[in-house]
């Protein structure tokens, strides 16, 4: 038996009559980061849906030697899975502190507070906006308060989908920095989906390219890096 | 004066009822007290439409039900009535989680259309099932309220019912308001009508969450019905009109504004009971409460206080 702590075999998913992944296998190891790159219209997006519950999937889906599939999507977050949805991942009403408590929800510890307290020192720009409503924040800080409202789950597999969408390169420079400290820190396992491949393969250990529904290459992110393919048609050069 | 007086006459309103403040007066205090039972419901519909962005046309119908349960407990097992609202409250509150369960959850919450339908379809079945089980008679409902007027000037009187009606909607409105924003069920409440999809990924279980939100509004709905129908006399259509008001007090004041529909409530109660009584249109009410609508459909389609999302992109 592996040690990957999230394991899917032949995981297909459709959205009606459309079949948007056609079986594909892939894990992460605990406390890696892996990153999931490909063309629109890939699967990307689906693929971590599918590990939420949120499109009725087929295949199998371990976490930590669990089955997950099967189970409902408010399940699969009280086992610790957290996902950061891509573009509108806040709640727009409510302000940046009930999006940080509600991103708890689930929890019944007392470390709640601390933790709100926290991601405002990770993520300062929080900490002054943290009465006003999320749907006045930028796009920039809306994303930091969507990742932030996902790491209150304390979650063991933290889902990002492209969280560099829309945001300066600066700003996605530096949210790829905290979440390298945030995986070293906490161990947290992450899978990454991004267009950015060249900051994506810099962070994570082990990489897959989605073409068309199915798993074209993979490999550790460096080798990937290296490809002659993968470099022309992802990084670009 | 003669031109001004011969146009008044159209409209058969005279100068003397115009110029008749205790008539006025009593009007308004009338407008309040109605105005506080279209707040109640149109606080329910409210609530709805918040967290699911249709308007439950089977809001009526429910506190229609609740009414009856209301006169049940109360006039045929000789409950106090504020015990016998309580406990139609409840029951009622039962009912629309079980109607939830059964008839909304299956249905996909982002589609508005079916459920609309479906709600439209509840109005009428609920209705008609009221008027088999207790047929179509007309009962009188006692007051949750002391008769009496603790105030009065000639014939406007400061009733205890109008007092107990605001007195209701106030609390009402204030404990909702703490039901939400300090409990976590009233978290979830808020982050499902703000983000179904992050809702389901902080955890949240959407369906139940929507099924206290139905329960909550019933309860609300049939304490409005158990203001409101001691005015009047309970029969089976009897909350179609009252649902007709509310939705105009709900446009009025915003559909997803809390603070809109109690304003919006005591708007249309007032302007109700003024324009009744001085341009004597008893028969036009209800047209005037669709008038409301309209204006403000062409007008303002958010209402005075509905927000249109702010949202920076």
């Amino acid at each position: 038996m592996s040690a990957e702590y999230l394991e899917v075999r032949g995981l297909k998913a459709a959205y009606g009559n459309i079949q948007v992944l056609h079986g594909i296998d892939f894990s992460v190891a605990e406390g890696q980061i892996a990153v999931i790159l490909g063309a629109n219209g890939a699967g990307k997006t689906t693929t971590l849906r599918a590990l939420c519950a949120m499109v009725s999937t087929e295949g199998s889906i371990r976490l930590a030697g669990e089955e997950l599939a099967g189970h409902r999507t408010a399940d699969i977050v009280r086992r610790g899975v957290a996902h950061v949805p891509q573009g509108r991942g806040t709640f727009p009403d409510l302000s940046v502190e009930e999006n940080l408590m509600a991103g708890a929800f689930v929890r019944s510890d007392t470390d709640v507070r601390d933790d709100v307290e926290r991601w405002y020192e990770t993520f300062p720009v929080l900490g002054e906006r943290r009465k006003q409503a999320a749907g006045s924040l930028s796009g920039g800080e809306q994303q930091m308060l969507a990742i932030a409202r996902a790491l209150m789950l304390r979650p063991s597999l933290l889902l990002l989908d492209e969280p560099s969408l829309g945001l300066a390169p600066m700003i996605t420079r530096s949210l790829f920095e905290q979440l390298t400290v945030i995986n070293a820190e906490a161990g947290t396992t992450m899978l990454v989906v991004e267009q950015n491949a060249s900051l994506a393969l810099g962070v994570a250990d082990k990489a897959y390219v989605l073409e068309a529904g199915e798993v074209a290459l993979s490999g550790p992110a460096d080798d990937l890096a290296a490809d002659d393919n993968v470099r022309r048609a992802y990084l670009g050069y | 004066m003669g031109s001004l007086a011969s146009v008044l006459g159209v409209f058969d309103i005279s100068l003397d009822k115009l110029s008749d403040g205790e008539l006025w007066l009593a009007q308004f205090f009338r407008g309040l007290s109605d105005g506080a039972t279209y707040a109640s419901v149109a606080l329910a519909l409210v609530m709805i439409y918040k967290s699911t962005g249709f308007i439950n046309f089977a809001q009526g119908s429910l506190a229609l039900l609740g009414v009856y349960l209301v006169y049940v407990f109360s006039v045929e097992q000789g409950l106090p009535v504020a015990v016998a609202v309580v406990c139609a409250m409840v029951a009622s509150a039962a009912v629309a989680m079980f109607i939830e369960r059964v008839f909304i959850r299956p249905f996909p919450p982002d589609h508005v259309l079916p459920l609309v339908i479906v709600t439209l379809g509840l109005l009428l079945i609920i209705d008609s099932a009221v008027g088999i089980v207790w047929g179509f008679r007309t009962r009188s409902l006692p007051s949750m309220f002391p008769r009496g007027a603790p105030i009065e000037w000639g014939i406007a009187q400061l009733t205890w019912r109008t007092i107990g009606n605001l007195g209701t909607v106030v609390a009402v409105v204030a404990l909702l308001y703490l039901l939400l924003s300090r409990t976590k069920v009233g978290l979830a409440f808020r982050a499902v009508s703000s983000n179904l999809e992050s809702a389901r990924l902080v955890g949240i279980r959407v369906g139940p969450t929507l099924g206290f939100g139905w329960a909550l509004a019933a309860a609300i709905g049939t304490l409005g019905g158990a203001l409101v129908v001691p005015d009047l006399l309970l029969e089976p259509s009897i909350m179609l009109r009252v649902l007709i008001f509310s939705l105009a007090a709900a446009a009025l004041g915003g559909l997803d504004s809390m603070a809109g529909a109690v304003l919006g409530g005591l708007v249309v109660g007032l302007a109700r009971n003024l324009l009744v009584t001085f341009l004597d249109l008893s028969e036009l009410a209800l047209a005037t409460a669709v008038g409301v609508i309209l204006v403000v459909l062409l007008v303002r389609p958010t209402g005075l206080f509905g927000s249109t999302r702010v949202e920076r992109v």
